[in-house]
């Protein structure tokens, strides 16, 4: 007489411990009760917890996921799939420098060295003493007046390295 | 004394350049002289490279001067109110040739009004399409623009009135219009300097769409790069609601719409409309299958009428003047006026909006003033990242949506980015590859494995591992790309890998082989 093989529990991984603060996460739950409703809410919500926090936490995932009613994965595909939202905590301001051809022909290539050189990090990199996130951008809508960036959402056009290294040492000193 | 009317854009690309700094200058010292001063913040005229182009109100009209720096305020002051000469001074705005010399339909007001105001663009001609179009029979209005021969203006040059007929013959209760405002092609602007210059006409466009189709929701899809856009469209539809130009009882006819800004998050694929559509039910920005349509299941699967910022902004004026007037400007089936945009080296880099039919030459050189460097020109890409690179002996080709095609080139969205003679072109079709890697949504296999295989094969063919092989490799990789991927972008990013490859052959033989054929 045979006996079916016992069968193989598979454990249930538990949910990890959210590193949120009890602010932080105040605040995603407030996001979240504000935007739920909306039709094809996720983005609006990504987007409020990015303003509120800097960053969308990976540890907001299952909280979207739960006033969504989606998976871990939906809502961590759509985190992932789009440039502008990060997971990471970016330094105290952050810069973006275009990378698109029409800065390219004003010299933008030259630039983008340049800031990496003088930031010492790489592109999505955050400075060690968390002053600047160096972040690449596709087409800022300044094509006339390249090379541009955008610093904290402020568009600056016909950036020279001279300038670029003094908008640095600018952001460097503001908190 | 009637206070000095002063303006100083608040356009992005201006205060780019220090235009707040040279306003708030301008407060200061009306201040110090005690003189009163109407500052208005508006739109760019579209002379970037002017910029910050300031104007003040006198009796012959507007009078211009620019580039004004904060240190050339006080001279400024002192020039117009004895109306002497300044080294700055251009004249009157709108004698300035490089304006003079345009068709403005679609921006008509933008760097006239102030973009912030309601009135001002009643004053100006505003919300006469909309007051036309609530007195029309659905048929008619969409039989309107089907006449005035408007084509798509985000690239695909789709006409406009077949596409509002298709939703209008939908049926459902509930229909929606999008607006594409993801301008994501470098060397475009057009769209960004509306919605920040002349926000109403956008809402009016809209609301003009939805009166023709049955829709009465609207949602305006705008790319995250854009934040001026995103308040002066968000004042707009403020003052629009407050008026009841938007909202449950368009002025008093009992038709509702009711308008929305949504944010992108920086993917250059959601300016491919079905991509745009799944990121606003809240989903990863991947292309659809078509069929069906978006006119007939597209939002929330519900009929769709989804155009460009530029093609919504033109309904306004064709419905105030009817639709022979915008049809009689033109050339062949590219019918009425395209905002084109100067960008990348060019001297004289801005908006120029004509009738279709100026040559690339035209625009390059008598608009555009040559390179900014100085150095010759050596190619230029029109479209976009999508676009071809075209050189000196296609300078002729006229704009128009045939004639571009007829090169295996596309007018896109109107956007011309110039290269002097120190650009590398093979580096630019690696970067066209690397582009489309970047950006890929990653739904269909040529597109997504087939950019990065493209960015290998270039870099091959540059350290002359056997280039002729690789340059089959490649022209045949890129025919995969275009027959095989579902959208626009893998499909087209063969025109700048291609069009860099067969123009300008020599930058993609440089090394010598380093090693010999086997």
């Amino acid at each position: 007489m045979s006996f079916p093989a016992p069968r193989r529990v598979i454990p249930i991984k538990p949910e990890p411990v959210s590193r949120l603060s009890a602010s932080e996460h105040d605040r995603i739950e407030t996001v979240c009760t504000a935007f739920a409703s909306l039709p094809g809410a996720l983005l609006p919500i990504l987007h409020g917890i990015q303003d509120a926090l800097g960053f969308v936490s990976p540890d907001a995932v299952p909280m979207i996921a739960k006033h969504l009613n989606l998976s871990l994965a939906e809502v961590h595909g759509v985190v992932s799939f789009y440039h502008y939202f990060r997971t990471l905590q970016p330094g105290r301001h952050v810069l973006h420098v275009c990378r698109a051809e029409a800065c390219q022909a004003r010299g933008s290539s030259a630039l983008e060295t340049h800031a990496q050189a003088s930031l010492g990090i790489g592109w999505h990199g955050t400075t060690a003493d968390g002053a600047i996130t160096l972040e690449p951008v596709y087409c800022l809508g300044n094509c006339a007046l390249g090379p541009s960036v955008m610093f904290d959402q402020r568009l600056v056009g016909r950036v020279t390295p001279e300038r670029l290294d003094a908008l640095i040492a600018r952001l460097r000193t503001e908190s | 004394m009637t206070a000095l009317r002063v303006y100083v854009p608040g356009d992005s690309a201006a205060c780019s350049v220090g235009a707040d700094d040279t306003a708030r200058a301008l407060a200061d010292e009306a201040q110090r002289r005690g003189t009163a001063v109407d500052l208005v913040r508006n739109g760019s005229r579209g002379m970037l490279w002017l910029e910050p182009l300031v104007e003040i109100e006198t009796p012959a009209g507007r009078v211009a001067y620019g580039p004004v720096a904060p240190e050339d305020v006080a001279g400024v002051f002192d020039a117009a109110l004895t109306g002497t000469n300044h080294a700055l001074g251009l004249g009157l705005t709108s004698e300035i040739p490089y304006l003079k010399s345009q068709q403005r339909l679609t921006f008509a007001r933008v760097g006239v009004i102030d973009p912030d105001s309601l009135d001002d663009y009643v004053a100006h001609e505003g919300f006469r399409g909309l007051g036309k179009a609530l007195a029309m029979e659905p048929a008619a209005i969409v039989a309107c623009v089907t006449d005035s021969g408007l084509r798509g203006r985000g690239g695909a040059a789709f006409p406009a009135g077949i596409k509002w007929k298709t939703v209008l013959g939908a049926s459902g209760e509930q229909k929606y219009i999008v607006c594409n405002a993801d301008e994501g092609d470098s060397g475009t602007f057009s769209d960004r300097m509306i919605m920040e210059g002349d926000p109403f006409v956008l809402i009016e466009g809209m609301t003009i769409a939805a009166l023709a189709t049955g829709a009465t929701r609207g949602y305006i899809y705008l790319r995250w790069e854009y934040p001026d856009a995103k308040r002066r469209l968000a004042t707009a539809i403020a003052a629009a609601c407050a008026r009841g130009y938007l909202g449950a009882d368009i002025l008093g006819s009992g038709r509702r719409f009711d308008l929305e800004v949504r944010l992108g998050a920086g993917a250059y694929i959601c300016g491919e409309e079905t991509s745009l559509l799944e990121s606003l039910e809240g989903r990863r920005g991947q292309v659809r299958f078509k069929p069906p349509l978006p006119a007939l299941q597209g939002l929330f699967g519900k009929p769709t009428v989804i155009n460009n910022v530029i093609t919504l902004a033109s309904v306004p004026i064709i419905l105030d003047r009817g639709a022979e007037f915008y049809r009689n400007f033109g050339m062949g089936r590219s019918r009425g006026t395209l905002p084109v945009q100067l960008a990348g080296n060019i001297k004289h880099g801005g908006l120029v909006e004509t009738a279709f039919g100026l040559s690339l030459r035209e625009l390059l050189y008598d608009y555009g003033g040559g390179s900014a460097s100085g150095r010759p020109i050596r190619a230029v890409q029109v479209g976009g990242p999508l676009g071809a690179y075209l050189p000196e002996s296609q300078f002729d080709t006229p704009i128009d949506y045939e004639s571009f095609a007829a090169i295996k080139a596309m007018l896109g969205h109107g956007g011309i980015v110039a290269f002097d003679d120190s650009v590398d072109m093979a580096a630019q079709a690696r970067y066209a590859m690397e582009f489309c890697a970047i950006e890929s949504c990653g739904k269909c296999t040529p597109c997504r494995i087939g950019s990065t295989r493209g960015v290998e094969v270039i870099d091959r063919l540059l350290r002359a591992e056997q280039p002729a092989k690789q340059e089959m490799l490649l022209r045949d990789l890129c025919e995969t790309m275009t027959q095989g991927s579902l959208c626009a972008l893998g499909g087209l990013t063969a025109y700048p890998v291609l069009s860099a490859l067969d123009h300008f052959s020599e930058d993609f033989h440089r090394h010598a082989p380093t090693r010999t054929p086997a």
